[in-house]
């Protein structure tokens, strides 16, 4: 019994779990939300045409839309992978 | 004008209809007018929590279709005053909740009430942003359970951008969240999300923590909206709800485990 228990004590609780979770996809989700509807098109093909060139992971591509003043800002991020492209 | 209050929640099952009747019975028995309207077509449930089921007649979409006035489709409670039920029609027509109906209905009814609360159908489809659309205070039930969260979280996105107040302009309707199931001894177990975590991650006002209770199955069982049993758990934290609702400054009540120690099993929890 103490032998299980030592291993279940390793464990992160589940409900801590389930905020990290909920944490990174709200938060994902929202910076999508209230941008115009082609954001989430434009996040897929962009990352289309990456692939042609190099290797990376499905969130390697992330788009922040931010408003400053009258002016909306399209931030683009693009993560590479450590090594070369193929 | 009556206050239009949309109940609310993205994902089904999670009480939507227990909180409308909660709520609207709450409100009347504090003397308000309220009218309680769902919206769920195809799918009418919100007579059978209030026990009226039997005396339904006509039904919103007959009353946007003009085969029936408000006055012969409105249920009036038998046990609260000031209190009447607009049912859902049975339809399978999805897009009988025209915008211009479901406003000329609300309008009607804004006259004579002091608030309309629109039990919205689960999902984002048409009955669901025609419940929000006209809303001025919204109430998002979540379950502390991560696709309830999640899609509390996307009902908050459309509440403060596809309503009327928004496509105007208007400031946008506060979202307020009330935690439904809550089940405070797997919270201190560490398996079930806390109130400050599901507050934290969705950053709304907290109308209120309603604990999981048996006393909503009974109710729902009898027909009798779980405020109107006020020996119980969910019934009383239903009435702070409406208390806060209203403005009161009540404390937050069943988030932690009652003590089981002699005093507590003598003098209950």
């Amino acid at each position: 019994m103490s032998f299980f228990d030592y291993f279940r004590a390793q464990k992160k609780k589940s409900a801590q779990v389930a905020k990290e979770r909920l944490q990174v996809i709200v938060a994902r989700e929202r910076v999508t939300r209230n941008g115009p509807d082609y954001l989430p098109l434009l996040q897929e093909e962009l990352l289309a045409v990456i692939r042609k060139y190099v290797e990376v992971d499905n969130d390697a591509v992330t788009i922040q839309l931010d408003r400053e003043g009258d002016c909306e800002v399209l931030e683009l991020n693009i993560t590479l992978p450590d090594g070369r492209g193929r | 004008m009556a206050k239009i209050v949309v109940v609310t929640s993205g994902k089904g099952g999670v009480g939507k209809t227990t909180t409308s009747a909660a709520i609207a019975t709450g409100l009347a028995q504090a003397g308000h007018r309220t009218a309680v309207i769902d919206f769920d077509v195809g799918l009418r449930n919100l007579d059978l929590i209030m026990g009226c089921e039997r005396r339904v007649v006509y039904d919103f979409v007959n009353v946007i279709h003009g085969d029936a006035n408000l006055k012969q489709a409105l249920i009036k409670d038998k046990r609260v005053d000031d209190l009447y039920i607009l049912p859902a029609s049975q339809t399978r027509d999805k897009d009988a909740l025209t915008q211009e109906g479901v406003e000329r209905v609300l309008q009607e009814l804004s006259a004579d009430f002091d608030y309309i609360i629109c039990d919205s159908p689960a999902g984002i489809e048409r009955g669901a942003l025609m419940a929000a659309y006209f809303a001025d205070e919204a109430i998002v039930v979540t379950n502390p359970e991560v696709s309830s969260v999640r899609d509390s979280d996307r009902i908050l996105g459309i509440l403060s951008s596809k309503t009327r107040r928004a496509e105007q302009g208007e400031p946008t309707i506060p979202g307020r969240l009330l935690l439904t199931r809550y089940a405070p001894e797997r919270v201190e177990r560490g398996e079930m999300l806390s109130v400050d975590d599901v507050r934290e991650i969705l950053a709304v006002d907290l109308l209120g923590v309603i604990p999981e209770s048996k006393a909503v199955l009974s109710a729902s069982n009898a027909g009798v909206p779980v405020i109107m049993d006020v020996e119980s758990d969910a019934g009383q934290a239903y009435q702070d709800a409406v208390a806060r609702f209203l403005g009161e400054d009540r404390p937050h009540r069943f988030l932690t485990v009652p003590k089981k120690g002699l005093l507590g099993r003598l003098f209950g929890g």
